[in-house]
């Protein structure tokens, strides 16, 4: 059963339920951040995109201090599988689940659109349907997306392939043209040392159907419900 | 007692922000404006018994809170009675 963390301010919780249970066929639960514990039978956390806590202070700063992430921080180190998406990314850095920041993109504007990633790490539990060099095509929507962290960090996160996706064009191609908001190396997800936590800017829960706009978000999301053994589409 | 934090974005951080104010400050026909950074300031009303204790309080919560320590610095500007 996945737990999806709703935080005052998420705005795809509903979204990433429907993905996961509707579109998946897997359980698929809304906890609220006041829990300091997940629900019994909880295999996987989904943090959503949103506004939470209207970004106040930084994106994903006050959240990092509200009871259900102690819950998921303790998850996440006993190995749980942790996806977080946009406001759900910038929360995992904030709390410290995965190192560096995203800030405000390099040009001000807030971006909503459809970009290309690629697969730079094809693994279980978040990529494992797709291989390495796969070009997806998943919208984003935020204002601060900026990865951003020093270059001991950066080198450290490129030697031991934790960048998962990147930016690019519809060829695959990586460079300045394909990179939407001024993230450094072009990252678009990142995991941690263990591989149980990913954090990533696009949305693939708005991916999931042809009548969106696309099913690559299923990549993403079908491979972590394979990894709990729920996925049926 | 009253405190007063000022968190700014480490050199190295870019600051579009502060460029963009930058900007607007030529705009406004001030070009002797040559660059501009943008922080926060903090107004922390706190009770501590002492300057000391409550300084110890602000650096904690400027690390764990008020700064990223990855992209911002903070200082403890003033701290009065």
């Amino acid at each position: 059963m996945f737990s999806v963390i709703q935080l005052p301010g998420s705005n795809d919780d509903r979204d990433m339920r429907f993905a996961m249970k509707s579109i998946l066929g897997c359980e698929a639960e809304l906890v609220w951040h006041r829990s300091s514990e997940l629900p019994p039978g909880t295999e996987g956390v989904l943090l959503p995109g949103g506004f939470s806590y209207g970004d106040y202070l930084r994106a994903g700063a006050m959240a990092a201090t509200s009871p259900v992430m102690g819950a998921v921080k303790r998850f996440a180190e006993a190995g749980g599988p942790v996806l977080g998406v946009c406001n759900g990314f910038q929360v995992l850095c904030e709390s410290g689940l995965l190192p560096g920041v995203l800030i405000r993109n390099h040009h001000l504007h807030f971006v909503c659109d459809f970009v290309h990633v690629r697969v730079e790490r094809a693994a279980a539990p978040f990529t494992s349907r797709v291989r390495e060099g796969d070009v997806l095509r998943i919208p984003i929507k935020h204002g601060e997306g900026a990865y951003f962290a020093h270059a001991d960090t950066l080198e450290e996160l490129e030697r031991d392939g934790r960048v998962w996706l990147r930016y690019c064009d519809a060829d695959g191609r990586v460079g300045d043209d394909a990179n939407p908001n001024g993230t450094l190396h072009g990252i678009a997800g990142i995991g941690n040392a263990r591989g149980n936590v990913l954090g990533l800017m696009p949305h693939p829960e708005h991916a999931v159907e042809a009548s969106i706009g696309g099913l690559d978000g299923l990549a993403i999301l079908g491979s972590l419900a394979d990894a709990l053994g729920g996925g049926r589409s | 007692m009253r405190a007063l934090v000022h968190v700014t974005l480490k050199p190295d951080v870019l600051d579009p922000q502060g460029k963009a104010i930058q900007h607007a400050c030529s705009s406004l026909g001030y070009g002797a404006v040559e660059e501009v950074r943008q922080g926060k300031l903090f107004e922390v009303a706190l009770s501590a018994n002492s300057e000391e204790a409550a300084r110890k309080v602000l650096a904690e919560l400027s690390e764990k809170l008020l700064a990223n320590p990855v992209i911002e610095d903070y200082e403890i500007v003033r701290i009065e009675a």
